[in-house]
């Protein structure tokens, strides 16, 4: 079912351009999957190739910061809003 | 250059000094080019510190939708350094995540706050101009 992946602006020069794509899956694992078939240049910047959530990024659902949900594992409905934000941090 | 409306600046450095003894943090939205950061969205620093910082996600997250509303983007992040000068520390550089924000430090080692800002470009630390209007 298609989600609303909106990106960061330094994953959009991977996605031509775009700020906001839609992609598909019934959970977060799919639509990453979705969203590196359409845009193979995303590989790797979101989900570690151990299949991990990147430590660099923050994924929310909606309002859910998905760490906190099932991380990859949970599941998206149609419609959903799916935020990729880089981790703000320093020193 | 970075240009930066006034009440910007002065919000940010009130934000940064009501957040002593820890370095405090926050968001700029505004336009990317020419950099004009029209709105400071101060942030809790998640990481409670007087060295580090961290800002919180999901006011990272609602600070991006407000920007978007206002036909705006997030343009940078700023923090304070409260005991040091204004320049990026050697984990802001490894740890800034975008080359085409500005990042905006807050030096309040002095009795007057310093405001600098920064890109950081494949671990090269480049300053650029303040202008604030």
């Amino acid at each position: 079912m298609p989600v609303e992946v909106r990106l960061p602006t330094v994953l959009r020069q991977h996605a031509g351009g775009l700020a906001s794509v839609k992609a598909n899956g019934e959970t977060l694992e799919d639509v990453f999957g979705d969203l590196v078939r359409q845009f193979p240049g995303l590989a790797g910047q979101v989900v570690t190739e151990d299949g991990a959530l990147h430590k660099f990024v923050n994924v929310y659902r909606n309002d859910d910061d998905v760490r906190y949900l099932d991380k990859l594992a949970t599941q998206v409905s149609d419609g959903d809003v799916i935020s990729i934000l880089p981790a703000v941090a320093g020193g | 250059m970075l240009r930066l409306a006034a009440d910007v600046r002065r919000r940010m450095v009130d934000h940064c000094l009501a957040g002593l003894p820890e370095e405090a943090c926050g968001l700029l939205g505004g336009t990317p080019d020419p950099a004009d950061a029209t709105v400071v969205y101060p942030t809790r620093n998640m990481a409670a510190s007087a060295r580090l910082y961290t800002v919180d996600p999901l006011e990272h997250l609602r600070a991006d939708r407000d920007a978007e509303e206002r036909g705006l983007e997030l343009i940078g992040v700023f923090h304070s350094h409260t005991h040091t000068e204004a320049y990026p520390s050697p984990t802001d550089v490894a740890q800034a995540p975008d080359p085409g924000w500005h990042y905006v430090l807050v030096s309040l080692m002095h009795a007057d706050p310093v405001v600098r800002s920064f890109r950081i470009v494949d671990g090269t630390i480049e300053e650029e101009e303040v202008e604030v209007c």
